[in-house]
């Protein structure tokens, strides 16, 4: 490897190297064989059908067809857009200040308070998940604080196993998700980007919305894409906090693949969300550019 | 901290008039506290004996940790889980870090095509890539293991390697490698004494951040699990059969693993 990364260490970027293939071969060839492939049966068994246990492979639309007729999965992806929509726009209302708080506001804590968001993106998505059950549930810490303060009679069901449990729960794990690109885009903002602003007499609000929101625009599209993403295809926060109408399309597919045991369905499923997905990115794409 | 800002400046602000700076203020207390009160509950819960999860707690000591260390499966599943870390780390930079040279330096066709879709993995969800895999898999009959979850691992994080070790080399200034090869080192030296030194915080970083996601990951690797499980799916079995107070503890001493880990990962990368 170090052969032909360095024969053409003297030559500009972009030259035509011999010998890169030798470089790029092998991990190009991974990438087929470990993600193109695969995605590729999904596509090939979301069109085949399940025949008395055995996978029939004729040609078949059947599968696409029976997501879009039946309301119960149209339900089911109309939960995980909306869960996932309410959790992008929470998520960015408060990562948002924050960020902005990082770059502007925190002068001598920054590296800190820096370290304080990182902190937990690396700690386990289960485990932030299953904290909020503690809380919410009916023993959890707000049913028996309301209870001890005589404001409640007994435990309320109303906190956990709904949307709000759910959403909750996302925004929490996907708040640093947010915030770290946006302080990533303020922090590259030059200040006298902001004070030639004020300089030439815009007012501070007009000065946010015309030079800085525009130019943090892209940290906004990149953790608002993930965020809409990696919560649209979740399952741990439904099956963990939701009940059962909070069901959400990745329970769907993981049914598919056990016990209803209809593998082309659930790939038919798993197609949907990817092309739900690359949208989101594509439309964040454009968002980005104008 | 800003460069080139007197002390007047500092003390009046345009932008940020006193409301406003008031304002962040308090939102960025709000979150703060959002972030880590639930953080909280899990450490404070975990040196309760009790098993009821109430508030105040009665009994303070260390049965849920004496239990977690009495636990076989779990040691066996983190042992799993370090396995499976351990075989993507280095995977993912073997891969990664020719394709971000590539990506830099070589022209070969696709390469644009390569340069967005190796993001895909990161953005689509996990499940989605563990079937993928589970499909092909099934093909050839392959048995499910704690390899097949270090290949689904390797293509989620290999993206991670490639996106930051690319970034580290568009800002490297070649001259330097010029400078060496034009004093009389030959290729191999400039490679191993001015390139690599250079790359030193990116693949530090990357690597860090590789395992730690690996170590905790659950969505891909749900479809790829044989009968060995890995921490987070241990875990995970554990909850579906109710609340466990051992979980308080595990969280307690993996959230304070991460700490040192962000610690040791931000010091690695202020380097730069």
């Amino acid at each position: 490897m170090s052969g032909a990364t360095v024969q053409d260490a003297g030559a500009a970027r972009g030259w035509r190297i011999p010998g890169g293939w030798l470089l790029v071969g092998p991990p190009l060839l991974y990438l087929l064989v470990f993600l193109v492939i695969p995605y590729g049966e999904i596509l090939l068994h979301s069109v085949w059908q399940v025949d008395g246990y055995v996978i029939s492979r004729t040609l078949t639309g059947d599968n696409y067809a029976r997501i879009v007729e039946n309301p119960l999965y149209r339900q089911v992806l109309w939960n995980s857009f909306s869960t996932a929509l309410l959790v992008t726009l929470f998520a960015l209302a408060i990562g948002y200040p924050l960020a902005f708080f990082l770059a502007f506001v925190a002068r001598r804590h920054r590296q800190m308070l820096y370290f304080l968001v990182v902190i937990p993106l690396l700690t386990s998505f289960l485990l932030r998940a299953y904290t909020w059950k503690i809380i919410l549930g009916r023993s959890g810490l707000v049913n028996s604080t309301l209870t001890s303060l005589g404001l409640t009679d007994g435990p309320l069901d109303l906190f956990l196993y709904n949307q709000f449990s759910v959403v909750l729960t996302l925004v929490y794990i996907f708040v640093p998700f947010v915030t770290l690109p946006i302080y990533a885009s303020l922090e590259k903002l030059s200040r006298d980007q902001i004070e030639a602003s004020l300089d030439l007499g815009a007012r501070p609000f007009t000065t946010f919305r015309r030079v800085i929101l525009p130019l943090s625009l892209p940290g906004v599209v990149a953790g608002g894409t993930f965020t809409f993403a990696l919560s649209f295809g979740d399952f741990v926060a439904p099956s963990l906090l939701g009940g059962p109408n909070e069901i959400m399309i990745a329970n769907v597919i993981i049914s598919q693949f056990g016990t209803a045991f209809d593998w082309p369905f659930g790939s038919a499923l798993a197609m949907v969300v990817v092309v739900i997905v690359l949208a989101i990115v594509g439309i964040g794409a454009r968002l980005e550019k104008r | 901290m800003r460069n080139g800002r007197t002390a007047m400046q500092a003390r009046y602000d345009p932008l940020l008039t006193r409301p406003v700076r008031r304002g962040l203020l308090v939102t960025a207390v709000a979150a703060f506290a959002f972030l880590y009160l639930p953080i909280a509950v899990l450490v404070v819960f975990s040196f309760s004996d009790s098993p009821l999860l109430v508030f105040p707690i009665d009994s303070v000591g260390l049965a849920w940790y004496r239990a977690l260390f009495a636990d076989s499966d779990l040691w066996r599943s983190v042992g799993n889980s370090l396995i499976v870390a351990g075989t993507v780390v280095p995977l993912t930079l073997i891969l990664g870090v020719p394709l971000a040279f590539g990506l830099d330096r070589v022209n070969f066709p696709g390469k644009r095509l390569l340069e967005h879709g190796i993001l895909l993995p990161l953005v689509v969800p996990g499940i989605v890539t563990g079937l993928a895999l589970l499909l092909l898999l099934s093909r050839f009959d392959t048995r499910l293991s704690l390899f097949t979850v270090a290949i689904g691992h390797s293509v989620w994080c290999l993206p991670i390697v490639v996106t930051q070790v690319y970034a580290r080399l568009r800002r490297f200034d070649r001259s330097i490698e010029e400078a060496s090869l034009d004093l009389g080192a030959g290729p191999a030296t400039t490679f191993w004494r001015v390139t690599l030194p250079n790359l030193k915080s990116a693949l530090l970083g990357s690597a860090l951040l590789v395992f730690v996601l690996s170590f905790d990951e659950i969505p891909v690797t749900f479809f790829l699990t044989g009968s060995e499980n890995t921490l987070p799916m241990h875990i995970w079995s554990m909850l579906r059969e109710g609340v466990n107070p051992v979980i308080n503890a595990i969280a307690t001493l993996t959230i304070a693993l991460s700490i040192l880990v962000a610690f040791l990962g931000l010091r690695l990368l202020s380097r730069d």
